[in-house]
């Protein structure tokens, strides 16, 4: 199991090596991003001594192996735009994303499982019918779409619910946190419906195939033949065999919802990492993309690693193959 | 014949556990309507063995199924009667079907790697087994899992209890199936040819084992394989079954040594023994009707040695000397 581990963080420090010569290399060639952050009416002399002061001046090789170096010790470099370390300015920006993710994956979980079921159990009954229709829509309709479309109904017609920002927030340690108060809710209900809507349509097919997949197996039709209650049978027998690709695309999408929330971000100006992401894009303001993008995929690879553990929490067969 | 088993036979004639009249499962598909059992008879006494013979498709898996009321749509039972110990399995609602499966009933598999659920493990598989039909502590219905695991001859009890299906191999799992269909102490075992996935010594075992269990339990067994030298050792009686349909019923040494349909001696015939050493297998000619399309009459008629016109109706069960019954017009008497 700790070999398993530390070959996972291996792995982690070879993507994240590679990735970051990508994100360096693809910066450089779109262009200079001092022509971002000085006025248009600044000399060239100007502009020299700003990318000499951000090192720009230096051959892109120097530059990333300058980064490297920092990096190895903790240091991201600062942004560009702000001079804030580029670590603390995501980091100040994650809660606000990991709430809103948090809250839609839990909702697409609590929608999608048992609608799944439903559909799986009785594939050809009207209601499946409407199930396997509404999924369709759930994650065919583009994203920002089914934004606006909330906003319109909620926000504007109904007048319930706001349409951006994120509410009042509570402190917990250094963590500000919106879920502990009630304006807080009423910011999150939007965003969160908006991307666990497409999430839950997705649950919703996962679902329904991974019980499909199951119910004709003997051993199910064995546990009938014990004579065990319906209920046991669903609740044990079926939801035991089928969370296992539930888990796998609930961890896949948490992870994607997570690093790529940008269009439910923007759409609500949520001040979440996403709209980071975008707004440094646009600056060109690399030491925050790449430090975002470093962060993220060590995310990932520490998400992969939770899916896995919880596999062998499920799954008997897969705690063998680790041990070995 | 032993004793213990003329006494069973004996006391199937007065009362029977389970009466199956004209037993009818079809399957209502796209191509049209599978006849999977067409008309079933058995009668089936207290503590008896009877050996339901058949090759795949002859529909003794769907007849075992029939009775536990474990027929998914398309299938449905449409005709006949499943009388249980003075119940009708057939009109009986759901859950006292289910209060008896598992119970009074239980059924053994045919493929142990499928039976048992995979995340489960052994000891939660036998006692939700007694849970579901008895308000019993777990630590009761725990003692009893160690119990019926000593019965069926399991090494280390506790240790099993504790592991996962994929820890054991197939004869280990086969034999935990088994005491998951005693574990209640029901008064039938439906076996759907669980030992065909087995290795031939591990067969030989299971077999022998099945045997004294039920014998001591005074438990009744209905052993449906397609395989006629399993059951002739085993069973008290033996039906053969072909296209849907109970051919010929009467003791296992009747059956085998004296067959009267011609579908069975077709089968005794292509049995390999000493007698047949370095000859050509006799093969009952041609092949296996499809259910959808069955000959008019008797459908063996297109492969029997013995057919006439009259074969052209099907023929009733017979009862023929000895308590012996055949549907056939021209039985080799």
């Amino acid at each position: 199991m700790p070999v398993f581990i530390i070959n996972r963080l291996f792995q982690a420090f070879g993507v994240i090596l590679v990735m970051s010569v990508l994100v360096f290399v693809g910066l450089y060639l779109i262009g200079d991003p001092t022509s971002m952050l000085v006025s248009p009416e600044a000399t060239e002399i100007e502009r020299q001594a700003l990318r000499k002061a951000l090192g720009l001046d230096q051959s892109i090789w120097v530059q990333y192996l300058t980064f490297l170096g920092n990096a190895a010790q903790g240091d991201f470099g600062r942004s560009f735009l702000t001079g804030q370390p580029a670590l603390q300015l995501i980091i100040e920006r994650m809660p606000a994303t990991v709430e809103l993710v948090i809250v839609a994956m839990t909702f697409s979980v609590l929608v999608g499982v048992p609608l799944g079921i439903l559909a799986g159990l009785r594939p050809k009954a009207p209601s499946s019918k409407a199930i396997m229709t509404g999924s369709i829509l759930g994650f065919s309709l583009p994203n920002f779409w089914i934004g606006l479309m909330l906003i319109m109904l909620f926000a504007v017609y109904l007048g319930v619910l706001p349409a951006s920002a994120r509410g009042e927030t509570v402190n917990v340690g250094p963590v500000a946190l919106s879920i502990l108060t009630i304006d807080g809710w009423q910011h999150l209900a939007l965003p969160a419906l908006t991307l666990g809507l497409a999430k839950a349509a997705l649950m919703i097919r996962v679902t329904r195939a991974a019980t499909r997949e199951v119910l004709p197996m003997d051993y199910i039709k064995f546990a009938r033949a014990k004579g065990l209650r319906p209920s046991r049978i669903l609740n044990v027998h079926l939801l035991k065999n089928i969370l296992i690709p539930i888990i796998t695309v609930a961890g896949l999408e948490f992870g994607q919802a997570i690093a790529f929330a940008v269009v439910t971000e923007s759409v609500f100006s949520w001040p979440g990492m996403g709209k980071l992401l975008i707004d440094s894009i646009i600056t060109l303001d690399r030491p925050v993309v790449v430090a975002y993008l470093i962060m993220m995929v060590f995310f990932l690879v520490i998400l992969n690693l939770v899916v896995d553990i919880l596999y062998m929490a499920i799954d008997p067969s897969a705690r063998e193959k680790v041990r070995d | 014949m032993d004793v213990s088993s003329m006494q069973a036979t004996a006391t199937a004639r007065q009362e029977p556990l389970l009466s199956i009249k004209g037993l009818k499962t079809h399957f209502a598909t796209r191509a049209g309507v599978v006849k999977a059992v067409d008309g079933v008879d058995i009668e089936l006494g207290r503590g008896e063995i009877l050996g339901l013979v058949g090759e795949s498709g002859s529909g003794k898996s769907i007849t075992g199924f029939s009775i536990l009321g474990l027929i998914d749509p398309p299938g449905r039972i449409v005709d006949g009667s499943i009388d249980y110990d003075g119940l009708d399995l057939v009109s009986m609602d759901e859950e006292a079907r289910r209060q008896l499966r598992g119970n009074d009933i239980a059924m053994i598999f045919q493929d142990p790697s499928m039976t048992l659920n995979p995340v489960l493990r052994i000891d939660t598989q036998l006692i939700e087994t007694v849970q579901a039909h008895a308000e019993i502590s777990a630590a009761e219905a725990r003692q009893r899992a160690r119990d019926t695991l000593v019965q069926v001859g399991i090494p280390s009890p506790d240790e099993r209890l504790k592991a996962y299906p994929y820890e054991l191999s197939g004869g280990m799992r086969q034999r935990i199936a088994i005491a998951i269909a005693l574990i209640n102490k029901p008064k039938l075992i439906i076996a759907d040819e669980p030992t065909t996935a087995l290795d031939v010594s591990i067969q030989g075992q299971i077999i022998y084992e099945v045997k004294q269990l039920c014998r001591k339990t005074g438990t009744a067994l209905i052993w449906i394989t397609h395989d006629l030298a399993v059951v002739a050792g085993l069973a008290d009686r033996i039906s053969v079954m072909y296209a849907g349909r109970i051919v010929e019923t009467g003791t296992s040494a009747d059956v085998i040594e004296r067959p009267l349909h011609p579908y069975t001696q077709g089968l005794i015939n292509s049995v390999p023994s000493h007698a047949t050493r370095g000859h050509r297998l006799h093969q009952i000619k041609g092949m296996t009707p499809s259910l959808l399309n069955l000959p008019q009459g008797c459908a063996f008629r297109e492969r029997c040695e013995r057919a006439t016109p009259e074969c052209l109706v099907a023929p009733e069960p017979t009862l023929l000397p000895g308590g012996r019954s055949a549907r056939c017009w021209n039985p080799a008497l």
